[in-house]
């Protein structure tokens, strides 16, 4: 286990530069999940950590040692891709003790049977392990092919989208036992997804990533509470937050630059508008079981907040908003605070 | 009129019953949902509306009209399918104007049409554009378009958005509502998944084994599920099931889970046998370190806007649903509080949920096990 680091990294195919001037340190114990649409140069950037890729400038280093060269065999990373991919003959402790029987590894084979046994109770398939791998769900599936990677201690793990060929609930299922098994064996990861959840509940820092460039660099509470842009603001929150026009609150104290008034939906406070001051009208209410989402129409622009499901308000009602919490941003975007 | 009633609809392929018996009356500028897991029967019965099934049993009326041996294109309702199967030749407007060139309409009425669906899907600058370099959002606008210029009375829809990226299946439930809205539209809508139905429908129909669960809307679903498998369905994360083994009576207004004394709402029914779940949504659990129900935080997750904390019991994981700004640790042990106007108590053998002072006397649907 080891810092890995990427120094001002860049990667052009073609003409498109999938990634633009990257640096970032990943320390030792670290789950750090790259989040971005697609496009933004993810799983690039994994790629090249990895050693699939090879950087056009810049450096790769692994636990101080320069890795810009090596191929991937000799860099001590594990990949879990996206799509599971087993062998189909094998039985599921056969898969597991695939990556330990290796010639160059020699492991002895009471400690291959040792290590499979406890990454199969890690991951609840004990029972499965005389299974042919063809036998078992897609879950289950998924989660041999993330325990070959964990049979393994490299430096570090490196997962593209690991979780985005599940449903919903084995999703949430694993996303719980992923962020379990990463403080049990202080594992070092680099995570890419384009989901928000996962990158919320499973990263020690995320990075933000957009058009190849790392905006954002965070906990995952500083990324949410405290955005460097328009931009990153954005990418977390469900419902995203509301981005309106700073003249739609023209008593609002504000910074001289700011443009853009940012507000999370749980920032607002809601009221009926018994006689002027009402800001927009109720145009929908979604009840979504533990929340209601509240859409205000204000103007053309759709506002949205959440409301305590006994609040009373009805479609039509006339409402003022109150911000608690709102976030300014510049005619570019950016982040702009009260000095 | 464009209601849609169907009465006791089956349909079986060879020995397989896909749907033994739907009941429902879709009324006229009602968004629907059937939603369910796959293979309950969801996407069969939608077909069998839209005439590209035939039924082994029961009606379909629309309006008053029976249609239930009525060819497809003898209904005027439109489909929308989850992959939009667009013309790749074809431009945007000549993708649209389809169907419409099809029924040999006048140019000049179609060129209307199709100038309004644009505007309505506010798709208008890209009409002129080939579907080929559209993103997944545009081709889905494109799809419903064609579905909008025939102007029908109703729209089925089967899983529009499976195709599209979470984030923007979010953005598309608010312009698929908005749409139905402003065409006063009735639609028919089928998903497996249920924030699209909780966040679109006015009413959802909860399907399981070719039968109908549950019908009411999303808040009678979500606050009173008539079964267990309604309670785990719905909501995310679903409903936390802390299994006991007691005997209940009418008229009971606590019950003792551990030694724990727990508050629940008065009870109407007796449980016909002693094993039970007790049901709770986990934005009704709290923590209280006075609670006698212990256990051990497991996991937490950040949500920005909440948190999901699990607690390991001595009856399984908890989940609770907790301001972000509450601070816990890994393996803190806690105590467990719920909130007793909201629960809802489950038979284990039948999954039934029994009559209470929240559940009201009679459930809609027929719960089965």
């Amino acid at each position: 286990m080891a810092d890995v680091c990427l120094d001002s990294v860049c990667k052009s195919f073609g003409k498109t530069e999938a990634v633009h001037e990257l640096s970032l340190e990943i320390g030792d114990g670290e789950f750090v999940v790259l989040l971005g649409p697609t496009g933004a140069g993810k799983t690039t950037t994994l790629r090249l950590v990895a050693g699939l890729e090879r950087p056009d400038q810049g450096r790769v280093t692994i636990a101080g040692r320069d890795v810009t060269p090596a191929p991937p065999a000799m860099r001590d990373v594990t990949f879990v891709f996206q799509q599971y991919s087993l062998y189909p003959h094998l039985s599921v402790f056969d898969n597991l003790a695939f990556p330990l029987r290796s010639p160059v590894r020699r492991t002895p084979l009471a400690e291959i049977e040792r290590k499979v046994r406890e990454v199969a109770r890690l991951l609840h398939i004990e029972d499965k392990l005389q299974n042919r791998a063809t036998q078992l769900s897609g879950g289950q599936m998924q989660r041999v092919a993330i325990g070959r990677a964990l049979v393994r201690s490299p430096a570090i793990y490196l997962m593209d989208e690991p979780l985005s060929s599940l449903d919903a609930k084995l999703r949430s299922e694993l996303r719980i036992e992923l962020q379990r098994i990463q403080r049990e064996f202080g594992a070092t990861i680099l995570y890419v997804t384009h989901d928000q959840t996962e990158a919320l509940t499973l990263a020690t820092r995320i990075g933000v990533m957009d058009r190849g460039r790392l905006v954002q660099v965070g906990t995952p509470r500083e990324i949410y509470e405290n955005p460097v842009d328009a931009y990153v603001a954005t990418r977390l929150g469900s419902p995203g937050i509301n981005l309106v026009p700073r003249s739609v609150f023209p008593a609002m104290a504000a910074p001289p630059a700011a443009v853009t008034v940012g507000v999370r939906t749980e920032h607002v406070r809601i009221r009926k508008a018994a006689n002027g001051g009402a800001l927009g009208t109720v145009s929908w209410i979604e009840h979504l079981g533990d929340q209601d989402h509240l859409h205000v129409a204000i103007g053309e622009r759709d506002f949205v907040t959440l409301s305590d499901a006994d609040a009373g308000l009805a479609v039509g009602d006339s409402v003022a908003l109150e911000v608690t919490r709102p976030l300014f941003f510049d005619v570019a975007g950016r982040r702009v605070t009260n000095a | 009129m464009a209601e849609i009633r169907v009465d006791n609809l089956q349909k079986s392929f060879g020995s397989f019953a896909a749907v033994r018996g739907a009941d429902f009356t879709v009324k006229d500028g009602e968004f629907f949902c059937l939603l369910g897991p796959s293979g309950c029967g969801k996407t069969t019965t939608l077909r069998m509306i839209a005439g590209l099934e035939l039924p082994t049993g029961g009606r379909i009326f629309l309006g008053s009209e029976e249609v239930t041996a009525r060819r497809a294109s003898e209904r005027d309702i439109a489909f929308v399918f989850q992959l939009f199967a667009l013309y790749p030749h074809m431009n945007v407007r000549a993708n649209i104007g389809f169907p419409l060139r099809c029924q040999s309409m006048p140019r000049a009425e179609i060129h209307r049409r199709v100038e309004e669906a644009a505007r309505i899907l506010r798709i208008t600058s890209i009409l002129d554009k080939p579907v080929s370099g559209l993103s997944g959002g545009d081709r889905q606008r494109v799809a419903l378009g064609r579905a909008i210029v025939r102007q029908p009375t109703a729209f089925l829809m089967d899983e529009p958005l499976g195709a599209l990226d979470a984030e923007f299946r979010r953005l598309m439930c608010g312009e698929l509502r908005a749409l139905h809205d402003r065409l006063a539209a009735t639609t028919v809508y089928v998903t497996h998944d249920q924030l699209e139905a909780m966040s679109m429908a006015d009413k959802i129909a909860v399907m399981n084994n070719g039968l109908v669960e549950q019908l009411g809307t999303p808040r009678e679903i979500y606050d009173r599920p008539v079964s267990m498998f309604v309670a785990d369905f719905i909501g995310s994360p679903p409903m936390n099931f802390v299994e006991f083994d007691a005997p209940l009576a009418r008229g009971d207004r606590s019950l003792t889970i551990d030694g724990a004394e727990i508050a629940i709402p008065e009870l109407h029914e007796a449980a016909s046998q002693p094993q039970c779940a007790l049901g709770v949504r986990p934005e009704h659990v709290r923590l209280s370190d006075s609670s006698p129900l212990r256990g051990s935080v497991y996991g937490a997750e950040y949500l920005g806007t909440t948190q999901i904390v699990t607690v390991a019991t001595a009856r399984g994981f908890v989940k609770a649903r907790l301001p972000s700004d509450t601070s816990v640790r890994l393996g803190e042990p806690v105590g467990l509080a719920f909130r007793p106007e909201k629960l809802s108590i489950f038979d284990r053998q039948s999954g039934r949920a029994l009559c209470s002072a929240l559940h009201g006397a009679r459930h809609q649907g027929r719960a089965h096990g």
